[in-house]
């Protein structure tokens, strides 16, 4: 094809590109001259340039529309149909302009309706000038500069550029940005050709800068090579020149890197526009707010997420947003936004499509996965939210009833999932019924160079990105730093912290049982608010790498995110450290008990004092020292044995005596003892020693196993000490323990309401270490108090037993306040019984609790804790 | 120049078109592969092995450069033998054929790479049909030599290996 065609086709595509964002946002600011003026050498531009080349059907076109436009940079008030119209015609000239390419000429046809439109349009604005032309509103300077910008741009345009170009795949090269990138630049005097200037930008073939991409990464590697060599001879003579090799290989890879980086702005200047006329057609006002357009991502990544990108603004267009009235009625601001933002964040580019529609009905999906056979019933009900939002993601899977034109929810977000995994991305949605979606897709910088530490493990070397290196710890069996273990689980403390480690050699292998050495070094790794380590045995250098792709055949790996070659040739595996997380299952759950609850932040610490006590081989274990009532020491002859438990005569009582997990009653000599009591009923803990009592900030970090008579495990005094949880004992000693007193109020943000105070001491750190916080009362009406002066309550757990009509007055005065629509309330009960659950129910109570039902518990309110957001 | 076929299935066609072939053996058993398919032969010295991969993904190879993943022949055809494959460690030469799909570089390992071969159609047969499915799957028929047989081998089915699903 004629190369000047070639141009004309690549340069005019772009032309328009920018006529269509420009005119967008130039009909939400109608007043500014700036935009206008663009716009209006834009098209004067195009005009040009097909006269030149003699395209007539496209000359008519743009003619037509240049002069609606001129009417208005001379002063025509601007309406809504009138830039319909001229986006209209900028689509038809697209049309023409695909024909072109493909058969190298205009293809025949009329555009006689259209231009007769633009031409009414024209008049219409012309007499309403003339109508107002004794104003004369125009400023003579800026109109003469205008002119003058045109003609100059239009020579600058017509002038054929050096260097051939090849098809539609081509690039902008620009060294610098031009004026037009800028229309704020463009303004009055400063209005420049960008040809006069300098910064111009060249047209080079894509396949040209892949090679060039390739050739420099070969050369690095022969730097690197070489760098090898001279590390290992004396030669001065060679160090200098290599010194100096090494420096412009160093800046010429940076710049092939920035030939090949383009503005994430590029994928969605199309965006505008297609919300716009979105808004048009379905009658809602939307905002779409672009943040970040700067970010600078691989324009091969670039070309991928772009319909993505447009796929899903278009569904919270068509889906999210609601009607102007519906929003109204909300009390939202009539205009929804969709924001769509874009940032660099450890070695990805993660961008947020984010609206304040109606969010996604979480018990819609819920039942249509079902439905679909998706998951079973179970399986639903154990997921976390954001697991069911995941649904949405599979093929075919639609909550709309209706499927609009525009999309149907659902369908099609399956194949964004495809794209993005395509480019070994990840997608994440989180949305609050009522108050909207956010979908976030993260993706790597593929394709880049990066800085990455090179550790080995069995004797495989491995890089890791040195953005998510936080430190390198040493780790030896008895050196400063040591890993210790909760239920083989290795931690690390470092700086009164628990880092949970995990050993690279162990999930490569999955075999997560294998003895972990103890030796190595600990790198201590950061994803998002997460820390973890990740044991390797040693660790070399650091390193520039050019990352590759993984092969699709490995891609499903999570553990590497991709490979390169190091300096002596051999190829790496880059370790993913999120896939490590992930495939321990490590990041993921912590990470939504951090960011998910607001409340967790900024909340006064607590502290709490605990009893620290030795029970079991070097095992140090902790209990609230509020719930303690004495500490003994009985001679081990005095037990007696009862109905298989062990009793102590105790101040004139048998008391139970049960040995904490890991140790066994003593045979012989003082037998150490924690005693608790609630009323008339006493029970022993038997450990081994008793060592402190501590004042502590009470941390819980992980759950242990349930099973095993553990909360979690904190640090206190810079030990790891494993947190006791009582409720697993108090069973044991007596299964009617709680019907001898009732409950007590305790509330956390979830408000409990438990009037027994060992139980309420017992339930907040089980609450705690579920992730929630804890606001108590003593009984219902202290609660009620508490409700309506407490900012935000997500649950209300309320003791039923002592006065159930206290409870269920409780609950229906909360239920009658507005502002606690979302709150689930729970009953606990030492004795659930049906007819107990009807009446809750009736009270409208969410669900009622058996008080020793820990699991069922926190699975109730694990239910609210997504409400969280939205009462926030 | 060959007239258009009308009558022969497509899957053949695209494979007609080519009856040279690269011949190489793997367990013995003399295998062909299309030449137009083939970018090159060379000696792996060094392969990356890639934990949690595929079986029969031994590893990545730098050849010139490029990233290339290594697929083991005989594990691929679930040779009896397929555990003696050396998994990657240094001082291996491996004997591997250069392939390419959709951009992307493969090498198939195999135990030797033998002439180039050009075969008449006449000699050309579907598979058996009793063949060992990890076997059917990836050949596209067999010719008739002389004195041996050589399997034909469909580079595309050969790198269509099952994943497990992606996490």
């Amino acid at each position: 094809m004629d190369e000047l065609l070639q141009e004309f086709l690549g340069e005019t595509g772009e032309h328009l590109d920018m006529v269509d964002r420009e005119l967008v946002r130039f009909e939400q600011e109608p007043n500014n001259g700036d935009i206008l003026r663009n716009i209006f050498r834009l098209v004067h531009t195009v005009k040009g340039t097909c006269g030149f080349i003699g395209l007539p059907r496209l000359e008519a076109l743009t003619h037509a529309a240049e002069s609606v436009i001129g009417q208005f940079r001379d002063g025509a008030s601007v309406s809504s149909s009138a830039v319909t119209a001229i986006l209209e015609t900028i689509d038809r000239i697209k049309e023409i302009m695909a024909e072109l390419a493909e058969k190298g000429q205009e293809p025949p046809g009329h555009d006689g309706q259209l231009i007769d439109e633009l031409r009414g349009l024209a008049q219409r604005a012309k007499q309403e000038l003339a109508r107002r032309q004794p104003q004369g509103s125009l400023d003579p300077v800026a109109a003469y500069l205008a002119r003058t910008a045109e003609t100059r741009s239009t020579e600058a345009a017509i002038a054929p550029a050096p260097g051939s170009v090849q098809d539609e795949m081509d690039l902008v090269f620009r060294a610098a940005p031009s004026p037009l990138d800028q229309p704020g630049m463009a303004h009055g005097e400063t209005i420049r050709d960008p040809k006069a200037t300098g910064p111009a930008t060249l047209r080079v073939n894509v396949d040209t800068l892949e090679h060039l991409m390739t050739m420099v990464s070969e050369l690095v590697l022969t730097r690197n090579q070489l760098l090898e060599i001279a590390r290992r001879q004396e030669d001065a003579g060679l160090k200098a020149p290599l010194q100096r090799l090494s420096l412009i290989t160093a800046e010429l890879q940076d710049g092939v890197m920035k030939t090949r980086m383009q503005p994430i702005g590029n994928a969605w200047s199309k965006l505008p526009r297609i919300v716009r006329d979105l808004s048009t057609d379905l009658g809602k006002h939307i905002e779409l707010v672009l943040e970040g357009a700067e970010t600078e991502l691989d324009r091969q990544l670039l070309d991928l997420i772009k319909d993505p990108l447009i796929h899903m603004v278009r569904n919270c267009a068509d889906h999210a947003i609601e009607e102007p009235q519906e929003r109204a009625a909300l009390g939202k601001p009539k205009t929804g936004t969709i924001r769509v933002s874009a940032y660099h964040e450890g070695g990805s580019v993660t961008i947020a499509i984010s609206d304040d529609g109606r969010g996604m009905d979480v018990a819609r999906i819920r039942s249509k996965a079902i439905q679909r056979g998706l998951a079973t019933e179970t399986e639903v009900e154990r997921m976390s939210e954001s697991q069911l939002l995941r649904f949405v993601l599979h093929p075919g899977f639609s909550t709309s009833e209706s499927v609009t034109a525009i999309s149907g929810r659902g369908v099609g977000m399956d194949v964004v999932k495809v794209n993005v995994d395509a480019i070994g991305g990840m997608i994440d949605i989180a949305s609050i019924a009522g108050a909207g979606t956010t979908i976030t897709i993260k993706i790597p910088l593929t394709l880049a160079i990066v800085s990455a530490l090179i550790v080995a493990t069995e004797g495989q070397r491995f890089a890791i990105p040195q953005v998510v290196v936080r430190e390198l710890v040493r780790v030896k069996a008895n050196g400063e730093h040591r890993i210790e273990r909760i239920n083989n689980a290795p931690v690390l403390r470092l700086r009164e912290r628990l880092l949970p480690i995990i050993a690279l050699a162990g999930v490569m292998n999955r075999t997560t049982d294998a003895a972990i050495a103890d030796d190595g070094f600990i790198v201590v790794t950061q994803i998002g608010e997460r820390q973890f380590g990740i044991l390797v045995e040693s660790v070399f250098h650091t390193e520039e790498i050019v990352v590759k792709p993984m092969s699709t055949r490995l891609r499903h790996i999570p553990l590497f995110s991709g490979n390169t070659i190091l300096g002596d040739g051999a190829v790496v595996l880059i370790i993913d450290p999120n896939g490590v997380a992930r495939l321990v299952g490590v990041a993921a759950a912590q990470d939504e008990t951090t960011s998910d609850d607001p409340l967790e932040m900024g909340s006064p610490v607590e502290r709490t004092t605990m009893l620290v006590f030795r029970a079991g081989k070097d095992t140090v274990k902790a209990v609230p020292l509020s719930l303690v009532t004495r500490l003994e020491e009985v001679e081990a002859g005095l037990f007696e044995t009862g109905g298989g438990r062990a009793l102590l005569n105790y101040r004139g009582r048998l008391m139970p005596v049960v040995p904490v997990e890991g140790c066994a009653l003593r045979q012989a000599g003082l037998q150490p003892m924690v005693i608790f009591s609630e009323g008339d009923f006493s029970m022993a803990l038997a450990v081994d020693a008793i060592v402190d009592i501590v004042d502590e900030v009470l941390d819980i970090e992980m759950l242990a196993m349930p099973e095993q008579g553990l909360l979690g495990s904190a640090i206190i005094r810079g030990r790891a000490t494993e947190i006791l949880d009582l409720a697993h004992y108090l069973p044991k000693a007596n299964p009617n323990w709680l019907h001898l007193r009732r409950g007590e109020s305790g509330s956390p943000r979830v408000l409990l309401v438990e009037p027994s105070e060992f139980l309420r001491e017992m339930l907040a750190p089980v609450l705690k270490a579920a992730g929630l916080q804890v606001v108590h009362a003593s009984d219902p009406a202290m609660a009620a108090g508490l409700a309506s002066g407490s900012a935000t309550l997500d649950a209300v757990v309320v003791d039923i037993d002592r006065d159930a009509e206290a409870a269920f007055a409780l609950a229906a005065r909360l239920r009658a306040e507005a502002r606690h629509a979302g709150l689930r309330i729970i009953g606990l009960t030492s004795l659930p019984t049906p007819e107990l659950h009807v009446a809750a129910i009736h009270a409208q109570f969410d669900e009622v609790v058996a008080k020793f039902d820990r699991r069922a518990l926190i699975a109730e309110l694990a239910e609210t804790r997504p409400r969280l957001r939205r009462a926030a | 120049m060959t007239e258009p076929r009308e009558d022969s299935p497509s899957g053949l066609a695209a494979f007609e078109d080519s009856l040279d072939y690269v011949t190489v053996t793997v367990g013995g058993q003399l295998l062909g592969l299309p030449i137009g398919r083939v970018q090159d032969v060379f000696i792996a010295t060094r392969i990356t092995p890639v934990p949690l991969a595929p079986y029969e993904i031994v590893g990545l190879i730098n050849l010139r450069g490029r990233v290339v993943t290594a697929i083991c022949m005989r594990r691929r055809m679930r040779h009896a033998d397929s555990g003696a494959m050396p998994s990657g460690t240094k001082e291996h030469e491996l004997t591997a054929v250069g392939l390419d799909q959709g951009g992307e570089a493969f090498a198939l390992i195999v135990d030797a790479v033998g002439e180039v071969m050009r075969l008449s159609r006449a000699t050309f047969e579907p598979v058996p049909i009793h063949l060992d499915s990890a076997w059917a799957a990836i050949a596209k028929g067999v010719h008739r030599l002389d004195d041996r047989l050589l399997v034909v081998i469909d580079v595309d089915a050969v790198l269509n290996i099952e994943l497990p699903i992606a996490a």
